[in-house]
């Protein structure tokens, strides 16, 4: 549910770093929480997100809510799947359901993320 | 009783109407427009017979579930019955043939009906004035959202651009101020679902514009430290929004002039007597205190002498919001019921409502958890997360085939598996009994089986809707556009 390599924020979006691009999605929490999403808005490549600040939004059946840039940075790749089709968030949150990459702009940035064990504790999972 | 899917342009029932031959030439409409607009034939307009036409929309109005047909304890949005005779008033041709343009000598009935509402208005919320040309409660709270950008910027105080909001309110309130180009900042609930006043203090500074308050608020309890959260706002040079949408049950006991708010906004078709749900026309009044009324949108009500007239000068105003002075009708029927009531009656209203929801969150509380500690004011909020993720959402489908509408479900969100329910002072205690008798066999079947009622409604016109499909692929257009029906 909450895979060990990933990183969290408090917000519920996940990372994923590799090659300092990060992939950013909505946690399981998060999409589950929400019920059934109907509605994604995403950046366009080339804005810059900053960490704590708003990059899209998340709509479902039940409520909308802000998207958070869990990194600073740009925004290098937008999952055009995804905003066509928001169910593949509810059906797979971690792959097919990501949401952007973002060049990373201060690595160090990913310390102030939550581990899986951490994340588990915040969400009381 | 057979159910009406068709639109009236699918109702095949040759003509209802025959204008005979046109007695005018046929022109070549080519030669006055392009081809792209000219039409090959004149697709499905609507042709009824008058009889047709009349089962049509009774059998849509028959599909309909109003608070005329049933309880109806959507919380938060005061769905009270309406006495029927602010219609007939609201339906005077003096009132209702008056035409907006009309010279103030001919409207003296209408302007002084707008000047003793605001005056009414702004006794029973404490407040120095009121403009009444709102059209509902978001667009009172832009209009809130825009007099205190007004007031900031008028002595200079440009810096000041976050709007705090506590993290239970209404979506329409982080909406309006982002609107009025704030940025919004959420302020924490406390354990009690009251605001965390250590939180609020934390994140008041001199950027902070003011912060939306809704008293009692979505739970449906009243905001104990609203005196102190006052003091802070107005300590840090804010200003202090009181959203309206749950005056009811406040009115005619407690002020939010008296409780510090310098803004409020009021639903009538809420509080005073408007039918509302099916889209309005609704009416959000704004009340401000004494350093607001310079800023308040034109035209004002005013009078000289004995002669009501519409003033236009107000060289502060926010200027002008909404066409004329406002849903007109609306105002007429929120005047009627003030009046029949009376002060006596509107303390009336209040208590009923509140005695009408602890009766009924007591009866509740044996089988749900309830948010937050008793009494609560005019509503509570349930919880049936005990009963799985997604159970509230059974809950109500269950509700519709006993004859009651849902409440408002998953808001709000600070709840999980939130059931919002308000009664309103209009339901007797046999409905109140009745209904917590059919919630608590549904919670009981639904502990024994969680699948018990996945094929509820079966009693409604329409069986489960698919509310994730009509969001993601809707379908917006109508048969009569060029081509949608190919």
């Amino acid at each position: 549910m909450y895979p060990e390599e990933l990183r969290y924020t408090e917000t519920h979006e996940w990372v994923r770093v590799g090659d300092n691009v990060a992939v950013v999605g909505l946690t399981d929490h998060a999409q589950s929480e929400l019920g059934d999403i109907v509605y994604l808005e995403l950046p366009a490549a080339g804005t810059e997100v900053t960490a704590g600040g708003e990059f899209g939004v998340v709509e479902s059946v039940k409520a909308a809510s802000d998207l958070y840039a869990p990194l600073s940075g740009e925004v290098v790749g937008v999952n055009d799947a995804a905003t066509g089709d928001p169910a593949l968030v509810n059906r797979d949150c971690y792959g097919e359901g990501w949401l952007v990459k973002v060049e990373l702009k201060d690595p160090s940035e990913l310390e102030n993320l939550k581990t899986a064990a951490e994340y588990k504790e915040f969400i009381g999972a | 009783m057979n159910y009406e899917y068709r639109n009236i342009f699918e109702i095949p029932c040759g003509r209802g109407f025959d204008a005979g031959a046109a007695d005018t030439p046929d022109v070549d409409l080519g030669e006055f427009y392009p081809e792209e607009f000219i039409r090959d034939d004149l697709g499905p307009l609507c042709d009824v017979a008058e009889a047709e036409v009349v089962r049509h929309y009774t059998r849509l109005a028959a599909m309909n579930f109003g608070v005329d047909t049933g309880f109806y304890p959507l919380g938060s949005c005061t769905m009270k019955y309406n006495p029927k005779v602010n219609e007939e008033v609201a339906n005077l041709p003096g009132f209702a043939a008056i035409h907006p343009y009309a010279a103030g000598q001919d409207a003296q009935g209408a302007l002084k009906l707008i000047f003793e509402l605001e005056r009414y208005l702004a006794e029973i919320c404490g407040m120095e004035a009121f403009t009444l040309c709102p059209a509902a409660g978001a667009h009172g709270e832009l209009v809130g959202m825009l007099l205190t950008r007004a007031y900031h910027g008028s002595r200079g105080d440009d810096g000041r651009n976050v709007m705090l909001i506590p993290d239970s309110a209404h979506g329409t309130n982080p909406a309006s101020a982002r609107m009025a180009g704030f940025d919004v900042v959420a302020v924490a609930s406390s354990d009690e679902w009251l605001i965390d006043l250590g939180d609020l203090k934390k994140k008041l500074d001199e950027r902070v514009a003011g912060m939306m308050v809704t008293n009692p608020n979505t739970l449906g309890l009243f905001e104990l430290e609203i005196l102190d959260v006052a003091k802070a706002v107005h300590d840090a040079g804010g200003l202090l929004y009181f959203d309206g949408a749950n005056l009811n049950a406040l009115v005619g006991r407690a002020r939010p002039g008296d409780m510090g708010f310098d803004i409020c906004h009021v639903n009538l078709h809420k509080t005073f007597s408007t039918p509302h749900g099916g889209g309005g026309p609704g009416a959000g009044p704004v009340g401000v205190a004494e350093r607001l009324v310079d800023f308040l949108p034109v035209p004002r009500v005013a009078k000289e002498g004995e002669e009501y007239f519409l003033d236009y000068d107000a060289p502060a105003s926010i200027g002008q919001i909404r066409s004329f002075v406002g849903n007109f009708g609306v105002l007429v029927k929120a005047y009627a019921y003030i009046r029949q009531l009376g002060a006596a009656g509107l303390r009336e209203v209040s208590a009923a409502a509140v005695l009408n929801a602890n009766y009924l969150r007591a009866k509740v509380a044996k089988f749900l958890e309830v948010a937050g500690t008793a009494p609560c004011m005019h509503e509570f909020v349930a919880s049936s997360a005990k009963f799985g993720r997604g159970s509230a959402g059974e809950i109500d489908k269950a509700l519709i085939d006993a004859g009651f509408h849902p409440p408002t479900t998953y808001f709000p969100l600070v709840v999980h598996e939130a059931l919002m329910i308000e009664p309103t002072e209009t339901e007797t205690k046999e409905t109140l009994d009745a209904f917590a008798a059919a919630l608590e066999k549904i919670v009981s079947d639904l502990s024994a089986d969680a699948n018990a009622y996945k094929g509820a409604p079966l009693r409604a016109p329409v069986r489960r809707l698919d509310e994730a499909g009509a969001a993601r692929e809707p379908i917006l257009t109508q048969m009569m556009a060029k081509g949608a029906g190919e």
